[in-house]
């Protein structure tokens, strides 16, 4: 066989051509993915290669109004992993089973964090003890994609006796991760999050900002370079100052500790609102919250019948009973259907006929005729029930609202509960129908019964304003310019005088006599609410005590409740001997703000 | 046997050969410049020593003659179907992205070399020389029985070990040859048409089009209504036959070809190898990450970063820039051949030119491409950069060949490298 040259030369340029256009089809190939999604490829290549371990950021601390501090940090270890995959990371967790304790059920939690977000390094043991470290430590080549890292540990000194407040802290959960404000606001699997308490809302200052080192690894995600870049510092949480005493706090923790009796204590300076001491009891332990709570303390807290975990200062709602007197009292002087020195026509008997009922007062011997000081030291029903019968059932539900009975006082803690109190006839109507008679239900409303149910919370703010000529301060744990708001418009002799009568209660012959302090005087109402519980056919009554001293110039205000604490003289007993506490301290700080 | 006397060299042919194999053995180098050292480390050396011998046998060849290398031929071509057999008949082994194939020739566990790319060249021999024996072209397809035999032969072995890569390159070398050969383009097409219909099968719609093409090919070109028939049956039965000789594939046969249609199928798998290859490629952007610095290559990411996924560490080092160099170094080397065979003193030497042209054409483009998933994996090696000694020294005695017929054709006289 012999060629044509022309032949030749034809076929030439054919086969120069197909060459030449293979080629610049490979050409513009790789012209697309390096000049044109370069940009993609560089950071896939990236991500392929660098590994951001997580730098926690050191939360930031609470303290009180001297700086003790409420919550801190201290060195705790946290325990991650590098996983390739699901099955690796269980198949290198069972493995570490076999030197240090690992359950199945801190595998499956791992597995669920890697799900999440496989490129972070998973974290298999959150507040891993000293032990299990340095165990880890002597096994360390065994286990090459183990990160053992020092974090800072959420710890609260006073644990049980700031329970009331402080909340706690765990791990973010699943849900929350799947909200988008929690994702914009950068969290990631493995993260703490404040739970209740000023945990909860302060958590965007107290959480700082994660920092991070990087590394390099390899294929096999070994770690092959410690230090390709330069580390992101952690940006620390901002130290929280708050308006508590702990030493006062502590003093009330340990009142109801040593007494074994439950309920809750609020106290308050009037001037500012701020918070001094914040109790419910019993307590539980925030630090055992830490690092994730066992499922066995975690059931102890549920089963307990004093459910401690139900916050009894801010949740709990009790009839406020004769405590309510002095905003039945406010009500009929506001109103001008009373005066201080005015006596109802109708002497007390041991109760009073209204209609086709008959209302007792809780002393059945009688007070005789009182005047408005005499009927609140002596707690009389009857002059109450007058009082409430002059101000109308209308009255009773527009003063009540007025000053903000049926409202939160917006506490900077979450899951205050709304004290209740009807705002109008519809409120009755859709729980009793037609069973219910207004007039009945104004002497009811009048000494503290019927629908009315507050927090001692909610009653301790009602007292700042009367040991404040009426303006009520909102109670704020944290440190921060006072609201105030004005409840009431009374004269200056009317206001001395519903101090004067408070006081009364606390001295001879008033309902707290055996609660006076020597050398200071001491104002506040006793109260007792029905509980609905019986033992041995009587009711158990919650005591409530709320008042202020000293009582010409209220420097605490406080609220106690005790649960099935039978008569306010009980809690008036605690109540003296925390303001006494708070005022004969020699370290006592006096209002810094406001 | 061998003339002591000079030649004219054809020095753009030589240079360009010389300078992708300096540019291979650096990248070869490059590739063993892992975080975590392995044997990759060190084969830049053997390959170094696998250079100087690549270029000895080439000075050998170059001073032998075309009239010895055509007599040689049918003994060489015979002699590598023997070794082929060798790898089928327990002598085989694995090796890269093919580890579970037997395309290498083993004795006692040690690996001698890939038998078929010994054939590659045997082939080209075998069937330049059956093709030059011919007094005029092939016309018709009964005409085209004995270069299909001197390919199909091998190709069959080659499949059987099996090697899909060194099959494609068998395919590449017989239209190469045919082409050059002067057999007309719709007989190439009808010779072809079976194996389109294989391909085009997966959907029936684009398999009907091609065969209503088909059609029209054969009423315009007219072949013996004999031939006619048979190609149209032969369609059909591919046609049929593809779904069940896709489930006669390897798992992990059918696999590449899957991730080739979508390499995010098998992320994980298949697929992460050619995804790895392409994030390595695109990283190096225009002047890309400094030679021997690619993370990609560095940390173990690209797979078989020293032989068949070498383009990928050219594209992430050295960037557009350096992976345009290399394809234009390939394109002059292509372009010289392709001059060579037109000006051969005569159409034997013509043809070994254009089949060698051929066997290296299929290399590059199902190489490279299969680095950016432009082609399915397939393991075949880019000639000059791949690491392995036998492709080395093949691919230099080729060049060999190549520049002994440049110096007994026309135009290389005198020192006349006029284009």
């Amino acid at each position: 066989m012999s060629f044509h040259p022309n032949d030749i030369v034809r076929r030439g340029r054919a086969a120069t051509f197909i060459v030449l256009g293979a080629i610049l089809f490979l050409v513009s190939g790789f012209y697309r993915a390096q000049i044109l999604q370069h940009d993609d490829y560089k950071l896939q290549s990236e991500t392929n290669r660098l590994r951001q371990l997580p730098l926690p950021a050191p939360r930031g601390a609470i303290l009180d109004r001297k700086g003790q501090a409420i919550a801190e940090n201290v060195i705790g270890y946290s325990v991650s992993l590098f996983g390739i995959s699901e099955d690796s990371l269980r198949a290198t967790m069972t493995r570490l089973g076999e030197t240090i304790p690992i359950t199945a059920g801190q595998i499956e939690d791992a597995v669920r964090r890697y799900r999440k977000d496989p490129n972070r390094p998973t974290v298999i043991i959150q507040n891993a003890s000293f032990d299990v470290v340095s165990v880890l430590e002597e096994h360390r080549l065994q286990f090459p994609g183990l990160i053992v890292q020092s974090s800072p540990k959420r710890y609260y000194p006073d644990s049980t006796a700031v329970s009331g407040f402080v909340g706690y802290i765990r791990e973010i959960n699943e849900k929350e991760l799947a909200k988008p404000e929690f994702a914009s606001a950068g969290y990631k699997q493995g993260m703490l999050i404040g739970k209740d308490g000023l945990e909860e809302t302060y958590e965007s200052v107290l959480r700082g900002r994660e920092g991070s080192r990087f590394v390099e690894v390899n294929a096999r995600n070994r770690i092959v370079n410690h230090s390709p870049r330069q580390d992101l510092q952690p940006e620390p949480g901002q130290t929280l100052q708050t308006n508590i005493d702990m030493d006062l706090q502590r003093f009330v923790a340990k009142l109801f500790a040593d007494s074994s009796l439950q309920g809750g204590v609020v106290a308050i300076e009037p001037e500012t609102g701020a918070v001094l001491a914040l109790h419910s009891a019993p307590t539980w332990d925030p630090n055992r919250f830490v690092g994730g709570v066992s499922t066995k303390y975690w059931n102890e807290l549920m089963a307990d019948s004093a459910k401690p975990f139900f916050n009894k200062a801010l949740k709990g709602r009790y009839p406020p009973g004769s405590t309510f007197k002095l905003a039945t009292a406010v009500m009929g002087l506001e109103r001008g259907v009373v005066k201080v020195t005015d006596k109802f026509p109708i002497p007390c008997t041991g109760g009073m006929q209204y209609g086709n009922r008959y209302f007792r007062c809780w002393d059945k011997r009688g007070h005789g005729s009182l005047d408005m000081i005499g009927a609140v030291a002596q707690s009389c029903d009857v002059y109450f029930y007058q009082l409430g019968m002059r101000l109308t059932f209308e009255g009773m539900l527009a003063g009540g609202v007025r000053m903000g009975f049926n409202r939160k006082t917006g506490i900077d803690v979450p899951n205050e509960y709304r004290a209740i109190y009807p705002d109008g006839a519809s409120y009755y109507n859709q729980r009793f129908g037609q069973r219910w008679s207004r007039g009945a239900e104004a002497l009811n409303l009048a000494i503290g019964q019927g629908s009315n149910q507050q927090t001692v919370l909610n009653m301790a703010r009602f007292y700042t304003a009367l040991a404040n000529n009426g303006y009520a301060a909102k109670p704020e744990i944290v440190r921060r310019n006072p609201e105030r708001q004005k409840l009431y418009d009374l004269s200056d002799e009317e206001n001395a005088a519903l101090r004067r009568a408070l006081s009364s209660v606390v001295a001879a012959g008033g309902t707290a006599a055996g609660s006076q302090i020597k050398g200071i005087a001491v104002a506040g109402k006793t109260g007792t609410a029905q509980s609905g519980k019986w033992v041995n056919g009587t009711e158990l009554d919650h005591a409530w005590f709320v008042g202020f001293a000293p009582a010409d110039q209220p420097k605490i205000v406080v609220a106690v409740m005790i649960e099935y604490g039978a008569h306010g003289s009980w809690a008036a007993r605690f109540a003296s001997k925390i303001m006494e506490y708070y005022l004969k301290a020699p370290t006592a700080v006096v209002a810094e703000t406001g | 046997m061998i003339s002591k006397t000079k030649i004219n060299i054809d020095l753009p042919l030589l240079l360009t050969a010389l300078l992708l194999t300096v540019y291979g053995i650096a990248m070869v180098y490059s590739a063993g410049q892992t975080e975590v050292k392995t044997f990759v480390a060190n084969l830049w050396k053997t390959q170094l020593v696998w250079m100087f011998a690549a270029l000895f046998v080439a000075f050998l060849v170059s001073r032998s003659s075309v009239r010895m290398i055509e007599w040689l031929a049918p003994p060489l071509y015979f002699f590598s179907l023997g070794l082929l057999v060798l790898t089928l008949v327990g002598f085989g082994a694995g090796a890269g992205t093919a580890a579970s194939t037997k395309s290498w020739l083993a004795i006692g566990g040690v690996r001698l070399g890939q038998p078929s790319e010994i054939a590659k060249v045997t082939t080209v021999l075998m069937l330049a020389k059956v093709l030059a024996e011919m007094r005029v072209p092939p016309r018709s397809l009964i005409e085209l029985w004995k270069p299909m035999l001197v390919v199909g032969t091998p190709w069959v072995l080659v499949m059987a070990q099996p090697d899909l890569g060194s099959g494609l390159v068998f395919i590449g070398i017989l239209f190469g040859m045919l082409f050059w050969a002067g057999v007309p383009w719709p007989l190439l097409l009808l010779t072809a048409s079976p194996a389109i219909s294989l391909v085009l099968a997966f959907s029936p719609r684009i398999w009907g089009a091609w065969f209503l093409l088909l059609v029209a090919l054969i009423l315009w070109y007219r072949p013996y209504m004999g031939e006619s028939i048979f190609t149209v049956a032969a369609n059909v039965l591919f046609g049929v036959l593809a779904p069940l000789l896709w489930e006669s594939l390897k798992p992990y046969q059918q696999k590449r070809l899957l991730v080739f249609l979508d390499p995010t199928a098998d992320p994980r798998q298949a697929g992460y190898h050619v995804m790895q290859s392409k994030v390595a490629i695109g990283s190096g952007g225009l002047f890309g990450t400094g030679f021997t610095l690619g993370t990609q290559k560095r940390l173990a990411f690209l797979p078989e970063q020293q032989t068949d996924f070498i383009f990928a560490v050219v594209g992430e080092e050295l960037g557009f820039l350096g992976v345009t160099v290399a394809l234009s170094l390939f394109f002059i080397l292509f372009f010289r051949i392709i001059k060579i065979s037109e000006r051969a003193n005569d159409s034997f030497g013509s043809l070994v030119a254009f089949g060698l042209l051929s066997s290296w054409f299929v290399h590059i483009l199902v190489n490279v491409g299969m680095t950016l998933s432009l082609m399915p994996i397939t393991g075949i090696p880019l000639p000059f950069f791949s690491y392995g000694g036998s492709f080395l020294l093949a691919s230099w005695l080729a060049i060999g060949v190549l520049l002994r017929i440049a110096h007994e054709g026309r135009g290389a006289k005198g020192g006349n490298f006029a284009v």
